[in-house]
């Protein structure tokens, strides 16, 4: 029984350098991005997310075109398509009327047709699959460096500006009226969210990184009560995600990045139905009641 | 007796407004210090904008507001922007109001959480620090900001409309904690509807109707025809108004930042 639950459990990470670097790879994306993902959702912008990450791809594009598959073009244009994208959003809803949410839209939509059209001049492409899927099971060392470098930029940012990002979530008009830290606090913010998923595209792609981001804190929020608990049990169901991803994508031969993903999907399923702000328990609150 | 005391705000001539139609005209006058004014007038007649004007939210389209040096600012706004299902209890909340004290890194000390329980013992919600926000009532909530703001250790406390949408109860309970603030020496100025409780509570009130009508000792600035001037001026948004003429207000036109004889634009005037 032992030997059975080592050989399902362990011994892929055990035999295979591949698997440990996966393993790795996505334990560091997890710690990063989960904790951003809640900051997301918490100020209404989980949608904004996935529309940042769409974004991403035709820069992502660009900087394959121009230099194949090579890790550091397709990040700097990923990176520089998200930050245009997230940056001009942030400035229109700051300095106009206009709603983030739209102004999101309308970045990330001319974005992708801008990226289409580049794609579309050199002629379609196998490897772009790669960019739009991830390659989780081929992350090289280069890959794991920026990785790990993203990590520790989002882990010193966050703790930095934690109590600016809370507190512009919680009351953005209190926080206008005793300090002018809210609007660079919202674009550090930003740029944070973009590099995560520039840095998840590699293992996950493009598509579905975001997914790493969003589904724990979504799957926490039925959890926790308070931001930071919130935030470490994101952490905790990304890493568990990642972890039962792999060995999902191990035995039954299933793509690395979508099983991470459904992985955690299925823990926010979980948690929809049984956590303490889930369906079960409030409708069961509705129900009874105390006495006072 | 104004002209003795110490004044805590100062308006030069202040205008301010949307889109350069302004929602307060021309406001000039000395706010003295440890005093306790309301601000009346009917909806839309610029009190909500005055005190936006004041903590800085909003840009003047001419003249200013000069500020006491160093003058600490508490401001408790109208409508709130709190998003009450966010993952937070009721001393995260009111911890905000360490801000001005810890800003964005200094550590939270053992008198924070002591000043904390004391605040919310002073709003009649002792013990409530771990409830979580989506379950407080909007008294509840109207108390909790009040912690807050005594938190905030202001030396002028601004307070928009802070007895909307609460119990007679509340509002006794909130209005015993503006006359401590009054007695502690800090200044307070509190949009109020209900011009009983300002004769009964507030020794000096402000009536709005887009410009300043009267502004003195309650008494005085709530006479009968002075009611009856403000009701007089359309509180209506007229995009067609023409520029503000120099006869519209006759008195000292000359020497303000802003020429009334040509362009009268206030958009250009900041």
């Amino acid at each position: 029984m032992i030997a059975l639950l080592h050989e399902i459990l362990i011994q892929p990470f055990a035999e295979f350098a591949f698997m440990r670097r996966a393993l790795l790879g996505s334990l560091l994306l997890a710690l990063s991005a989960c904790p951003v993902g809640v900051f997301l959702m918490l100020r209404g912008m989980s949608l904004a997310g996935d529309a940042m990450a769409h974004a991403i791809l035709p820069g992502a594009a660009a900087g394959f075109l121009l230099y194949g598959l090579e890790i550091l073009p397709m990040t700097v244009g990923g990176l520089i398509a998200g930050a245009l994208v997230a940056l001009g959003a942030g400035a229109v809803s700051r300095l106009t009327i206009q709603k983030e949410d739209a102004s999101m839209a309308a970045f990330y939509l001319i974005s992708l047709a801008l990226g289409v059209c580049l794609i579309s001049l050199r002629g379609s492409s196998v490897d772009l699959s790669n960019v739009l899927f991830g390659a989780v099971l081929a992350l090289n060392d280069e890959a794991l460096r920026l990785i790990s470098g993203i990590c520790a930029t989002t882990l010193i940012a966050l703790a930095v500006f934690w109590r600016a990002l809370a507190a512009d979530s919680l009351d953005p008009l209190f926080l206008r009226s005793v300090s002018k830290i809210g609007a660079p606090a919202h674009f550090i913010f930003l740029g944070l969210a973009v590099l995560n998923m520039v840095g998840g595209f590699q293992a996950l792609g493009t598509l579905l990184s975001v997914g790493l981001m969003m589904l724990p804190a979504a799957a926490a929020r039925f959890w926790a009560s308070r931001l930071f608990p919130m935030a470490a049990l994101a952490v905790g169901i990304g890493m568990v995600s990642s972890y039962a991803g792999l060995l999902l994508s191990y035995h039954l031969e299933w793509p690395s990045g979508p099983a991470i993903v459904l992985s955690a999907g299925a823990v926010y399923l979980l948690s929809l139905i049984a956590g303490p702000r889930g369906l079960i328990s409030t409708h069961l609150r509705a129900r009874s009641h105390r006495s006072a | 007796m104004i002209q003795t005391a110490p004044t805590c705000l100062s308006f030069k001539d202040l205008t301010l407004g949307y889109k350069s139609h302004p929602a307060v005209h021309h406001l000039s006058g000395d706010l003295r210090k440890g005093s306790l004014t309301a601000v009346v007038g009917a909806n839309g007649s610029g009190k909500s904008t005055l005190l936006k004007g004041i903590v800085g939210l909003l840009k003047p389209i001419s003249g200013r507001v000069a500020r006491a040096p160093g003058l600490k600012i508490a401001y408790l706004p109208q409508r709130s922007e709190i998003d009450p299902t966010f993952p937070a209890q009721l001393r995260d909340l009111v911890g905000l109001g360490l801000w001005p004290k810890r800003g964005l890194l200094g550590r939270r000390r053992p008198e924070d959480e002591a000043a904390l329980s004391e605040a919310l013992r002073a709003v009649g919600l002792a013990g409530f620090e771990r409830r979580a926000l989506d379950t407080l009532s909007g008294g509840q909530l109207q108390r909790a900001l009040f912690a807050r703001t005594i938190l905030q250790e202001a030396d002028l406390i601004l307070l928009d409309e802070p007895f909307n949408a609460v119990d007679s109860r509340t509002i006794s309970d909130l209005m015993g904690q503006i006359l401590r603030w009054r007695d502690e020496g800090r200044t307070v100025m509190a949009v109020i509807h209900d011009l009983e409780l300002v004769r009964a509570q507030f020794p000096e009130a402000l009536l709005m109707a887009r410009r300043p009508v009267a502004w003195g000792p309650t008494r005085e600035v709530l006479r009968a025809e002075n009611l009856l001037k403000a009701r007089r001026f359309s509180e209506a948004w007229d995009d067609a108004a023409p520029w503000c003429a120099p006869d519209f207000d006759a008195e000292a036109a000359h020497g303000r930042d802003h020429d009334h004889a040509h362009d009268h634009d206030h958009r250009g005037a900041a």
